[in-house]
Protein backbone atom coordinates (compact mmCIF):
# COMPACT_ATOMS: atom_id res chain seq x y z
CA UNK A 1 0.00 0.00 0.00
CA UNK A 2 1.41 3.34 -0.91
CA UNK A 3 0.11 6.75 -0.45
CA UNK A 4 0.97 9.76 -2.47
CA UNK A 5 -0.26 13.05 -0.70
CA UNK A 6 -1.25 15.64 -3.09
CA UNK A 7 0.29 19.30 -2.63
CA UNK A 8 -0.89 20.54 0.37
CA UNK A 9 -2.59 24.21 -0.12
CA UNK A 10 -3.93 24.63 3.20
CA UNK A 11 -5.34 22.79 6.08
CA UNK A 12 -8.35 20.94 4.48
CA UNK A 13 -5.73 19.71 2.11
CA UNK A 14 -4.51 17.41 4.64
CA UNK A 15 -7.20 15.13 3.66
CA UNK A 16 -6.78 14.59 0.04
CA UNK A 17 -4.18 12.05 -0.61
CA UNK A 18 -4.48 9.03 -2.61
CA UNK A 19 -4.21 5.19 -1.38
CA UNK A 20 -3.43 2.19 -3.50
CA UNK A 21 -4.07 -1.36 -2.38
CA UNK A 22 -3.37 -4.87 -4.24
CA UNK A 23 -5.47 -8.03 -3.30
CA UNK A 24 -5.73 -10.95 -4.82
CA UNK A 25 -8.63 -12.28 -6.55
CA UNK A 26 -10.16 -14.17 -3.40
CA UNK A 27 -12.79 -14.09 -0.83
CA UNK A 28 -9.81 -14.46 2.19
CA UNK A 29 -8.63 -11.24 1.33
CA UNK A 30 -11.91 -8.93 0.93
CA UNK A 31 -11.87 -8.11 4.59
CA UNK A 32 -8.33 -6.20 3.84
CA UNK A 33 -9.62 -4.23 1.61
CA UNK A 34 -13.00 -3.38 4.20
CA UNK A 35 -10.62 -2.30 6.89
CA UNK A 36 -8.41 -0.53 4.85
CA UNK A 37 -11.48 1.53 3.64
CA UNK A 38 -12.69 1.90 7.33
CA UNK A 39 -9.03 3.25 7.86
CA UNK A 40 -9.38 5.66 5.17
CA UNK A 41 -12.68 6.89 5.83
CA UNK A 42 -11.68 7.49 9.08
CA UNK A 43 -9.51 10.40 8.11
CA UNK A 44 -12.61 12.49 6.32
CA UNK A 45 -15.65 13.55 9.04
CA UNK A 46 -17.66 10.36 7.54
CA UNK A 47 -20.23 9.41 10.09
CA UNK A 48 -20.03 6.10 11.65
CA UNK A 49 -23.02 5.12 9.22
CA UNK A 50 -21.41 6.16 5.85
CA UNK A 51 -18.21 4.28 7.21
CA UNK A 52 -20.21 0.99 7.48
CA UNK A 53 -21.73 1.75 4.03
CA UNK A 54 -18.28 2.47 2.27
CA UNK A 55 -16.97 -1.36 3.84
CA UNK A 56 -20.12 -3.05 2.07
CA UNK A 57 -19.71 -1.55 -1.12
CA UNK A 58 -16.38 -1.99 -1.55
CA UNK A 59 -17.03 -5.57 -0.17
CA UNK A 60 -19.55 -5.99 -2.56
CA UNK A 61 -17.28 -4.43 -5.23
CA UNK A 62 -14.51 -7.16 -4.37
CA UNK A 63 -16.98 -9.93 -4.22
CA UNK A 64 -18.40 -9.20 -7.82
CA UNK A 65 -15.24 -9.75 -9.06
CA UNK A 66 -14.09 -12.69 -7.04
CA UNK A 67 -17.07 -14.61 -8.06
CA UNK A 68 -16.81 -14.00 -11.90
CA UNK A 69 -13.36 -15.69 -11.69
CA UNK A 70 -11.91 -16.73 -8.14
CA UNK A 71 -7.97 -16.70 -8.41
CA UNK A 72 -7.48 -15.41 -11.39
CA UNK A 73 -5.54 -11.54 -11.69
CA UNK A 74 -5.55 -9.20 -8.80
CA UNK A 75 -7.88 -6.43 -7.67
CA UNK A 76 -6.48 -3.19 -7.53
CA UNK A 77 -8.21 -0.50 -5.08
CA UNK A 78 -7.93 3.36 -5.19
CA UNK A 79 -8.96 5.54 -2.76
CA UNK A 80 -8.73 9.29 -3.76
CA UNK A 81 -9.70 11.34 -0.59
CA UNK A 82 -10.80 14.87 -0.67
CA UNK A 83 -12.26 17.23 1.76
CA UNK A 84 -15.48 16.52 1.25
CA UNK A 85 -15.30 13.07 -0.87
CA UNK A 86 -13.89 9.63 -0.94
CA UNK A 87 -13.61 8.31 -4.34
CA UNK A 88 -12.58 4.53 -4.73
CA UNK A 89 -11.72 2.79 -7.68
CA UNK A 90 -12.12 -0.90 -8.07
CA UNK A 91 -10.57 -2.30 -10.98
CA UNK A 92 -10.37 -6.56 -12.07
CA UNK A 93 -6.98 -6.46 -13.77
CA UNK A 94 -8.39 -9.61 -15.71
CA UNK A 95 -8.28 -8.07 -19.44
CA UNK A 96 -10.79 -9.09 -22.07
CA UNK A 97 -13.26 -10.06 -19.68
CA UNK A 98 -17.09 -8.65 -20.21
CA UNK A 99 -17.84 -5.78 -17.51
CA UNK A 100 -19.18 -8.33 -14.39
CA UNK A 101 -20.36 -4.97 -12.54
CA UNK A 102 -22.95 -4.23 -15.75
CA UNK A 103 -23.82 -8.82 -15.83
CA UNK A 104 -24.66 -8.41 -11.84
CA UNK A 105 -26.71 -5.17 -12.24
CA UNK A 106 -28.41 -6.68 -14.86
CA UNK A 107 -29.19 -9.93 -13.11
CA UNK A 108 -31.95 -11.50 -11.15
CA UNK A 109 -32.24 -12.79 -7.56
CA UNK A 110 -29.57 -12.77 -4.97
CA UNK A 111 -26.74 -12.45 -8.09
CA UNK A 112 -28.05 -8.76 -8.10
CA UNK A 113 -27.96 -7.99 -4.88
CA UNK A 114 -24.21 -7.00 -4.02
CA UNK A 115 -24.56 -4.24 -7.01
CA UNK A 116 -27.59 -2.94 -6.11
CA UNK A 117 -26.57 -2.77 -2.41
CA UNK A 118 -23.69 -0.12 -3.87
CA UNK A 119 -25.99 1.89 -5.94
CA UNK A 120 -27.54 1.90 -2.96
CA UNK A 121 -25.13 3.41 -0.61
CA UNK A 122 -22.85 4.68 -3.14
CA UNK A 123 -23.59 8.58 -4.11
CA UNK A 124 -22.01 8.41 -7.28
CA UNK A 125 -21.29 4.75 -9.36
CA UNK A 126 -19.84 4.56 -12.61
CA UNK A 127 -18.18 1.60 -14.70
CA UNK A 128 -15.86 1.06 -17.77
CA UNK A 129 -14.45 -1.26 -19.63
CA UNK A 130 -10.49 -1.36 -21.21
CA UNK A 131 -9.80 -4.65 -22.82
CA UNK A 132 -6.35 -4.59 -21.97
CA UNK A 133 -6.44 -3.49 -18.35
CA UNK A 134 -9.53 -4.32 -17.05
CA UNK A 135 -12.99 -3.12 -16.25
CA UNK A 136 -12.82 -0.45 -13.32
CA UNK A 137 -15.88 0.32 -11.06
CA UNK A 138 -15.92 4.19 -9.66
CA UNK A 139 -17.76 4.45 -6.53
CA UNK A 140 -18.31 7.85 -4.76
CA UNK A 141 -19.47 8.84 -1.13
CA UNK A 142 -19.52 12.49 0.00
CA UNK A 143 -19.79 13.50 3.28
CA UNK A 144 -23.06 14.59 5.23
CA UNK A 145 -24.65 13.69 1.64
CA UNK B 1 -11.85 -12.10 10.21
CA UNK B 2 -14.33 -14.50 12.12
CA UNK B 3 -17.69 -16.23 11.92
CA UNK B 4 -19.13 -18.44 15.09
CA UNK B 5 -21.79 -20.69 14.79
CA UNK B 6 -23.78 -22.38 17.54
CA UNK B 7 -26.58 -24.59 16.35
CA UNK B 8 -29.04 -25.58 19.22
CA UNK B 9 -32.19 -27.07 19.55
CA UNK B 10 -34.79 -24.82 21.04
CA UNK B 11 -38.08 -27.01 21.68
CA UNK B 12 -39.82 -29.82 19.96
CA UNK B 13 -39.46 -28.06 16.33
CA UNK B 14 -37.62 -25.32 16.01
CA UNK B 15 -33.60 -25.02 15.95
CA UNK B 16 -31.91 -22.15 16.66
CA UNK B 17 -28.56 -20.55 14.47
CA UNK B 18 -26.65 -18.19 16.57
CA UNK B 19 -24.18 -16.47 14.55
CA UNK B 20 -21.20 -14.32 15.50
CA UNK B 21 -18.67 -12.42 13.83
CA UNK B 22 -18.52 -11.08 9.98
CA UNK B 23 -20.53 -13.18 7.23
CA UNK B 24 -19.19 -12.42 3.80
CA UNK B 25 -17.97 -14.07 0.83
CA UNK B 26 -15.19 -15.91 2.86
CA UNK B 27 -17.08 -17.04 5.90
CA UNK B 28 -20.73 -17.63 4.35
CA UNK B 29 -19.82 -21.10 3.08
CA UNK B 30 -19.70 -22.12 7.29
CA UNK B 31 -23.22 -20.14 7.80
CA UNK B 32 -24.30 -22.38 4.35
CA UNK B 33 -23.19 -25.66 5.59
CA UNK B 34 -24.75 -24.93 9.08
CA UNK B 35 -28.30 -24.35 7.78
CA UNK B 36 -27.61 -26.95 5.06
CA UNK B 37 -26.90 -29.61 7.32
CA UNK B 38 -30.04 -28.60 9.82
CA UNK B 39 -32.39 -28.99 6.97
CA UNK B 40 -30.96 -32.13 5.56
CA UNK B 41 -31.60 -33.86 8.87
CA UNK B 42 -35.49 -32.32 8.26
CA UNK B 43 -35.79 -29.04 10.54
CA UNK B 44 -37.47 -27.09 8.56
CA UNK B 45 -38.47 -24.63 11.85
CA UNK B 46 -35.11 -22.52 11.78
CA UNK B 47 -34.65 -18.89 14.28
CA UNK B 48 -31.38 -17.48 13.36
CA UNK B 49 -29.82 -15.02 15.58
CA UNK B 50 -27.86 -12.20 14.06
CA UNK B 51 -27.46 -10.32 17.80
CA UNK B 52 -23.75 -11.07 17.46
CA UNK B 53 -23.10 -10.35 14.04
CA UNK B 54 -20.99 -6.83 13.34
CA UNK B 55 -21.16 -7.53 9.92
CA UNK B 56 -23.41 -9.20 6.79
CA UNK B 57 -23.09 -8.47 2.56
CA UNK B 58 -24.97 -9.45 0.06
CA UNK B 59 -23.62 -13.23 0.25
CA UNK B 60 -24.64 -13.68 3.48
CA UNK B 61 -27.96 -12.32 2.44
CA UNK B 62 -28.04 -15.47 -0.23
CA UNK B 63 -27.46 -17.84 2.13
CA UNK B 64 -29.98 -16.71 4.27
CA UNK B 65 -32.73 -16.32 1.40
CA UNK B 66 -31.46 -19.69 0.11
CA UNK B 67 -32.13 -21.08 3.62
CA UNK B 68 -35.61 -19.81 3.71
CA UNK B 69 -36.62 -20.88 -0.17
CA UNK B 70 -35.67 -24.66 1.18
CA UNK B 71 -37.28 -24.74 4.13
CA UNK B 72 -40.44 -23.12 2.79
CA UNK B 73 -40.43 -25.94 -0.09
CA UNK B 74 -41.48 -28.34 3.56
CA UNK B 75 -43.64 -25.82 4.94
CA UNK B 76 -41.05 -24.22 6.61
CA UNK B 77 -40.20 -21.19 7.95
CA UNK B 78 -37.07 -19.17 9.31
CA UNK B 79 -37.44 -16.34 11.13
CA UNK B 80 -34.36 -13.47 12.02
CA UNK B 81 -33.20 -11.82 15.30
CA UNK B 82 -31.76 -8.61 14.81
CA UNK B 83 -31.74 -5.28 16.15
CA UNK B 84 -28.48 -3.96 14.89
CA UNK B 85 -29.32 -1.02 12.86
CA UNK B 86 -27.02 -0.95 9.87
CA UNK B 87 -27.85 -4.84 9.66
CA UNK B 88 -31.36 -4.55 9.89
CA UNK B 89 -30.75 -1.14 7.18
CA UNK B 90 -29.33 -3.64 4.59
CA UNK B 91 -32.29 -5.96 4.97
CA UNK B 92 -34.63 -2.92 4.73
CA UNK B 93 -32.81 -1.62 1.18
CA UNK B 94 -33.04 -4.78 -0.15
CA UNK B 95 -36.61 -5.58 0.46
CA UNK B 96 -35.94 -8.76 2.28
CA UNK B 97 -37.77 -7.15 5.47
CA UNK B 98 -41.06 -8.69 3.71
CA UNK B 99 -40.03 -12.31 3.26
CA UNK B 100 -37.92 -12.69 6.30
CA UNK B 101 -39.27 -12.00 10.08
CA UNK B 102 -37.27 -10.27 11.89
CA UNK B 103 -38.07 -9.87 15.77
CA UNK B 104 -35.92 -8.19 18.53
CA UNK B 105 -35.61 -11.44 20.45
CA UNK B 106 -35.55 -15.32 19.99
CA UNK B 107 -38.40 -16.05 22.56
CA UNK B 108 -40.68 -13.93 20.06
CA UNK B 109 -38.84 -15.10 16.72
CA UNK B 110 -39.52 -18.59 17.87
CA UNK B 111 -43.15 -17.82 18.83
CA UNK B 112 -44.16 -16.52 15.74
CA UNK B 113 -42.69 -20.14 14.19
CA UNK B 114 -45.76 -21.14 15.68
Amino acid sequence: MTERERPRRGGADTLSGRVELRIPNRPEWVAVARLTIAAIANRLPFSVEDIEDLKLAIAEACTTVIQSGEGEGTIDIACETEPGELRIHVRDTRPNRADVFAERSEASGTEGLGVFLIQALMDEVRHTVDSETGTELVMIKRVGA
Amino acid sequence: MDIKVNVRESNDDAYVVELGGEIDVYTSPKVKDAITELIDQGHYNLVINLEKVRYIDSTGLGVLIGGLKRVREHGGSVNLVCTNPQIKKIFDITGLVKIFGIFDDEVGAQKALA
